[in-house]
């Protein structure tokens, strides 16, 4: 049990501090873990960033690398969660050529289908959004594979844990108040 | 408004420090220049080489309690010190490393002398930082201190480019005590502390394994009380050697891959094992899915990713040890273990028969490397600091040593570091001129950082050099033997002639071959604090005994060469 292999999504919040994500993917090399996607971003508290990376690996390669990660000065917190723990999505486009979109009919059918968009559509090509999970999405790349994909794009995942509220913040706010305490001493 | 360069050395002056190790070079020449302001309240000691710079900090960090400095320039100066780095990582000492760095507008370019530190430094570095403009000096000083000293400690590098060094500013320092992202201390769990105080009440075999840790958080006195009410028996890793004084009753000798036979033995025979600022390292553990399988462990740690790295744990609390230990002695019940105590004896006996009395009382033949290292402690009366380079010197410096006082044995052990040896003495007498410091080090060793003797020379540092000289690279050369068929591969050596070496350097060197000579070596080594090189000649094929083979679980020991212990 505890050396099968598993996908994991790792979520780190950490500070705006530059060369961080490489100290972070260099744990991930350093125990052997491929990191199958990664997308960074800002939150919604200010000078806090969010790195989610989804892995796979045995349960305690990838506790024993996100222990290691959060150990990291600047590392807030990292945690790991199964599919199952967390709301998640990535985001693909699909760039089509648009007479060949034109000439094929059901287009219309297969966005309603996958609940696509078209965000640009020119003379020359046209590009579809999907949100979804990864296998909705490569589904449609084989549905639209008839008309020809020109380019396709897939983004890292971003995740929501299912917990009410993101523990991070919780954790942020006593440190507010032990900051509080130290400087009134 | 002053220059980053000075805000640099008024930083460093209130963080309390008073020496610093290093070597100038072209892109670190303001910050040298503006020592001179400073050379009053500040002692710059000149290393041969980057690396012995970082050394020798180590040395002074783990002897004095203070954190190291050291300071070089950018590209070679930079990538010298990087061994260093990581043997501080590896080893949880405190030293902060400012290397010089180009200017930002030429960071990325190639320029002369650029490379890429802070890439470089991130994975063996506790934390890194560019500094790019003087303002971030004062800030980034403090953040480093607070950093390397507290929690695990660790290194910490500062990468300073040269428009930072020259750039002005308003000096204001602050000394740093909160990152919001950083718990050093973290609040002992009740939960946690009351499982291991159950744990030890019903323990009728328990046994403490105690690491560095202990000395970083100053817990000797707690441990000590800690023992002392539950009549727990205790093995020392390497690194925690000197956290309890040798003559102590319940101290039951080193564990480990050359360690003492009891503690090994009993580990895996106790029911409660308790461990206390040490993290298991394979050099310690042997075969891990052997490892005290039996036992209900207790691991105590100030770093939370090491509670359950390496050895399932019952109870894990995280925490300062001095803290936890006084938590726990309060707690727990008053215990006698007589019988338990006594089973430690009775393996002492036999490895004072088969291995300790032939290795330090031979009577005969060449001298070996055990008897040189307890006659040179003996006559220092336990007193001195000894520092240890890598191989069998550092497995035989840490056996037949005895300590009185705590932080008395410093040595390379989570890397490994061949050469660490002569400058960490450096640094260890520059941090306690008063108390006697002796290097055991190796044909192999001293050659890799025997530019050193320079420093030696021009500071004049006291440290007593002992070379174990035996003509071999010997750690390998015993593995050679014991596992390769004795297939002696590249690790026969050709030595100068050291006392030659010794004495262009201006060093006082006696060279000994016998048993005789030894003595009146030795009082002339101690006779004054002056450097001074022993050069002995030891049995050349001698070998460190007892023996926990690799791939062998920590119970089963090769007493002699051609002995298990049974």
């Amino acid at each position: 049990m505890e050396n099968e292999v598993k996908e994991y999504t790792v979520t780190i919040y950490t500070e705006n501090q530059i060369g961080l994500l490489s100290q972070i993917t260099n744990v991930f090399t350093r125990h052997g873990l491929s990191i199958w996607s990664l997308s960074a971003g800002a939150t919604s508290m200010e000078g806090v960033h969010n790195i989610t990376i989804v892995t796979a690996g045995p349960e305690k390669k990838v506790k024993e690398s996100v222990q290691q990660i959060e150990k990291r000065v600047d590392v807030i917190k990292a945690f790991f969660y199964t599919a199952d723990k967390i709301v998640y999505r990535e985001l693909c486009l699909y760039k089509i050529s648009t007479p060949a979109l034109l000439k094929n009919g059901g287009i219309e059918n297969l966005l309603n289908k996958y609940h696509a968009r078209i965000v640009e559509m020119n003379p020359i090509f046209t590009v579809i959004q999907k949100t979804g999970l990864s296998d909705e999405t490569a589904r449609l790349h084989d549905d639209l594979k008839p008309v020809g994909v020109l380019q396709f794009v897939r983004s890292g995942r971003i995740a929501v844990s299912r917990a009410e509220q993101e523990p991070v913040f919780k954790f942020l706010r006593k440190r507010e108040r032990e900051r509080n305490q130290l400087l009134n001493k | 408004m002053i220059t980053g360069s000075e805000a640099l050395w008024q930083s460093l002056i209130a963080e309390g420090v008073d020496t610093v190790f290093g070597y100038p070079g072209g892109q670190i020449m303001p910050v040298y220049d503006s020592l001179y302001y400073y050379k009053d309240r500040v002692r710059h000691i000149l290393v041969r080489h980057e690396q012995g710079a970082i050394h020798a900090a180590q040395g002074y960090a783990r002897a004095g309690k203070g954190t190291g400095v050291v300071i070089v320039t950018s590209g070679p100066g930079a990538t010298n010190v990087i061994t260093g780095v990581a043997d501080a990582m590896t080893d949880s000492t405190p030293v902060v490393v400012i290397t010089g760095q180009v200017s930002t507008a030429a960071l990325g370019t190639d320029a002369f002398q650029e490379a890429d530190v802070i890439g470089l430094t991130a994975p063996i570095s506790k934390w890194n930082y560019q500094i790019r403009t003087a303002d971030e000096v004062a800030w980034a000083v403090a953040r480093a201190f607070y950093i390397a000293r507290t929690g695990r400690p660790g290194p910490v590098v500062l990468d300073f480019t040269k428009d930072a060094q020259v750039g002005m500013t308003d000096f204001r320092f602050e000394p740093c005590s909160f990152i919001r992202s950083y718990i050093p201390a973290p609040k002992i769990s009740d939960q946690a502390v009351n499982k291991a105080v159950a744990l030890l009440d019903a323990a009728e075999r328990p046994f403490v394994v105690f690491g560095q840790g202990i000395l970083l958080s100053g817990a000797e006195k707690e441990l000590r009380a800690f023992l002392e009410k539950g009549d727990i028996p205790a093995g020392s890793t390497m690194l925690g050697l000197s956290a309890l004084p040798s003559g102590f009753p319940l101290y039951r000798g080193m564990i480990g891959m050359h360690g003492n036979v009891a503690p090994n033995r009993m580990t895996n025979e106790c029911d409660v094992l308790v461990a206390v600022g040490m993290r298991f390292d394979d050099r310690v553990t042997g075969t891990v899915s052997t490892y005290a399988r039996q036992a209900k462990v207790i691991h105590i740690d100030i770093d939370p990713s090491e509670i359950g790295k390496i050895i399932p744990v019952e109870a894990g609390i995280r925490g300062d040890a001095k803290k936890v230990l006084k938590i726990l002695t309060e707690k727990m019940q008053e215990r006698r273990h007589p019988e338990w105590n006594a089973g430690f004896d009775r393996c002492d006996a036999v490895e004072r028969a088969k291995v300790i009395d032939p290795e330090v009382h031979p009577g005969s033949g060449m001298l070996r490397m055990g008897e040189v290292v307890d006659r040179v402690v003996s006559a220092f009366d336990g007193q001195a600091i000894v520092v240890t380079d890598v191989g069998q010197n550092q497995m035989m410096g840490a056996r037949y040593s005895h300590f009185r006082e705590s932080r008395s044995f410093i040595s390379s052990g989570g890397l490994g570091t061949m050469g660490f040896g002569l400058p960490a003495a450096i640094g260890a007498k520059v941090a306690c001129p008063g108390r006697p410091v002796c290097l055991f080090v190796g044909d192999g060793g001293i050659q890799m950082t025997l530019q050193e003797f320079g420093t030696i020379m021009q500071e004049g540092i006291g440290v007593k050099v002992i070379l174990l000289n035996n003509n071999w690279l010997g750690n390998v050369r015993q593995w050679q033997q014991l596992f390769f068929g004795h297939r002696y591969s590249e690790t026969r050596m050709l030595n100068p002639d050291y006392a030659m070496i010794a004495k262009a350097y201006g060093i006082n060197c006696v060279s000994v071959d016998s048993r005789e000579a030894l003595e009146p070596a030795l009082k002339a080594m101690t006779a004054d604090d002056q450097p001074f090189l022993l050069d002995v000649h030891v049995m050349e094929e001698g070998n460190v005994m007892p023996m926990v083979p690799p791939g062998k679980g920590i119970h089963e020991i090769m007493i002699t060469e051609s002995e298990w212990y049974s």
